[in-house]
């Protein structure tokens, strides 16, 4: 069961508001604890995700939530655009695989970095993303 | 816009890195740093990412590519500096940097990159016109 205790919501169109991101992502990561090494797996991730975001349908919505389950607290974040859609979302998370001219690591080394990590997408709707990473795990 | 200086010390090429990367910021760099490459007939180039605290796919990439540009116009390239946590990520996110040098400091990244590279005089530009930056 794990409980969500604060939330923001952060537009993301233009290039500085990835940095405005990254920058909020970290504070919440500072504020409940989280290690350092976890911390640069966690603005990775963000990177990855944001960029997908940007480059694949004019940039979305991430939400950052402070999440705690019991004695441990974790960092919840939640990207979702109205971008084309994965019609193929098992191939999208295969290292290798890239409809874009990157190398096709985003999306599967996101998923390594985190403790979980959750994918939707309908083509022609969207995609949302969802990643939680605990201050330790 | 940002730049990146680029420094020149005889057949080498300089760049510290003090600035989280963002993507353009990265390309630029890689734009700028094989041109250099080119003018100043550099043999090795050595970058400092110890004040990088985020390398994400697109960023190792790019330095990557720096790497294999560099190697086709012979300059050797090594890396230095990386942040323990930033090398965990790197290898978790599923990209080891092959084919790239590193070192864990400027000291011992300026060695290897000696040990690597025969220098005869003649390799080295000496007219140049004191551009040690790149002013575009």
């Amino acid at each position: 069961m794990t409980l969500s205790l604060s939330k923001d919501t952060v537009q993301v169109v233009k290039e500085q508001d990835v940095v405005f991101l990254k920058n909020r992502v970290k504070e919440v990561a500072l504020k409940i604890k989280m290690g350092l090494v976890n911390q640069t797996r966690l603005l990775t991730a963000t990177s990855e995700l944001v960029r997908n975001m940007m480059r694949y349908a004019d940039g979305g919505v991430c939400i950052i939530e402070v999440v705690s389950s019991g004695r441990i607290n974790g960092v919840r974040l939640t990207f979702s655009d109205k971008g084309p859609g994965i019609p193929d979302i098992a191939a999208a998370m295969r290292d290798g695989f890239s409809t874009g001219k990157s190398l096709g690591l985003g999306l599967p080394g996101t998923k390594r970095l985190v403790n979980e990590f959750d994918i939707k997408s309908k083509v022609g709707e969207g995609t949302v993303v969802t990643i939680l990473k605990w201050a330790n795990g | 816009m940002d730049k990146i200086p680029i420094l020149r010390m005889g057949a080498y090429l300089l760049v510290t890195i003090q600035v989280d990367l963002y993507d353009r910021l990265a390309l630029n760099l890689e734009a700028d740093l094989v041109q250099m490459v080119n003018k100043t007939n550099a043999k090795g180039v050595l970058i400092d990412i110890s004040a990088v605290s985020i390398v994400d796919s697109f960023m190792g990439r790019i330095i990557g590519n720096i790497a294999g540009m560099c190697k086709i116009l012979d300059a050797e390239t090594v890396v230095v500096g990386m942040q323990p946590a930033v090398a965990i990520t790197l290898i978790e996110l599923g990209l080891p940097l092959k084919g790239v040098h590193t070192a864990l400091d400027m000291e011992k990244g300026m060695n290897l990159l000696k040990s690597i590279i025969d220098i005869t005089e003649d390799d080295v530009v000496q007219d140049e016109t004191a551009d040690d930056f790149i002013t575009e």
